[in-house]
């Protein structure tokens, strides 16, 4: 190898090691298959659902704002083959059990003690969630919580996706 | 021979200091920290009362935090 792509290399190694790696889940990439990163809960049946995977913590008050609203959601559009998953990122255990011992969110929750998924999903902001298609494809990802205009947006998302065929 | 290697050690070199400054922001999910009651300024309400008190007593003329306006009586 010559001296010029040598220096290259090393200069591009260089760069690649010291730039922050990113690479968030986008829309139109399949989700992390959650069974992979020893979640805290048991996970329900999501193949051939429509799902909302959403990232909260007992720390972010916006995001347990959300949690009457996604329970509205959960309880309307359930029985069309909709479930909301929500992923705790508390890294202990015992903010998380009184949260969900106080409000019984009436969809399934588990928790992330680790932080490896979220590592790897890279959320934006705190809540995020990210609407799964039946194929187990991320359609559209909402970051943060903005109160009616995240619900009625996400209502129409997931009656549209309820509404493809598979 | 000599010269190429300097050169590739001043090319690591200026990648090595150039990379000093990249920053490591704090993702949004480690923020519970941050996040906590204890990093408020304003958690303890004795302290609160004692500072508001002080700063009343000094700035009396203009009636401390609770008044708008100046010391002119007009208000």
């Amino acid at each position: 190898m010559s001296l010029p792509n040598k220096l290259l290399n090393g200069l591009v190694l260089c760069l690649a090691l010291s730039a922050p790696a990113f690479a968030q889940v986008k829309p139109g990439q399949p989700f992390p298959d959650l069974k992979g990163y020893a979640l805290e809960g048991t996970l329900p049946a999501c193949a051939g659902q429509v799902v909302l995977v959403d990232f909260w913590a007992t720390w972010c008050a916006p995001c347990k704002a959300s949690f009457p609203a996604y329970g509205q959601l959960q309880r309307e559009l359930a029985p069309r083959g909709f479930i909301l998953l929500a992923i705790s990122i508390d890294k202990t255990a015992a903010p998380y059990a009184e949260f969900l011992q106080r409000f019984s969110p009436p969809f399934p929750t588990v928790r992330d003690g680790t932080q490896k998924l979220i590592s790897v999903v890279k959320v934006p902001a705190m809540p995020t969630s990210y609407l799964i298609d039946r194929k187990g494809i991320v359609r559209s990802v909402h970051s943060g919580f903005h109160g009616e205009a995240t619900v009625k947006a996400l209502r129409e998302e997931i009656i549209r996706l309820l509404e493809e065929k598979s | 021979m000599k010269r190429n290697h300097v050169l590739v050690l001043m090319l690591v070199g200026l990648a090595a200091l150039l990379s000093g400054c990249t920053t490591t922001p704090v993702h949004p999910w480690e923020r519970a920290t941050l996040a906590d009651y204890t990093m408020r300024p304003d958690r303890d309400p004795l302290h609160n009362t004692m500072f508001e008190h002080i700063y009343f007593s000094r700035e009396a003329s203009t009636g401390g935090r609770g008044v708008g306006g100046s010391g002119c009586g007009c208000n």
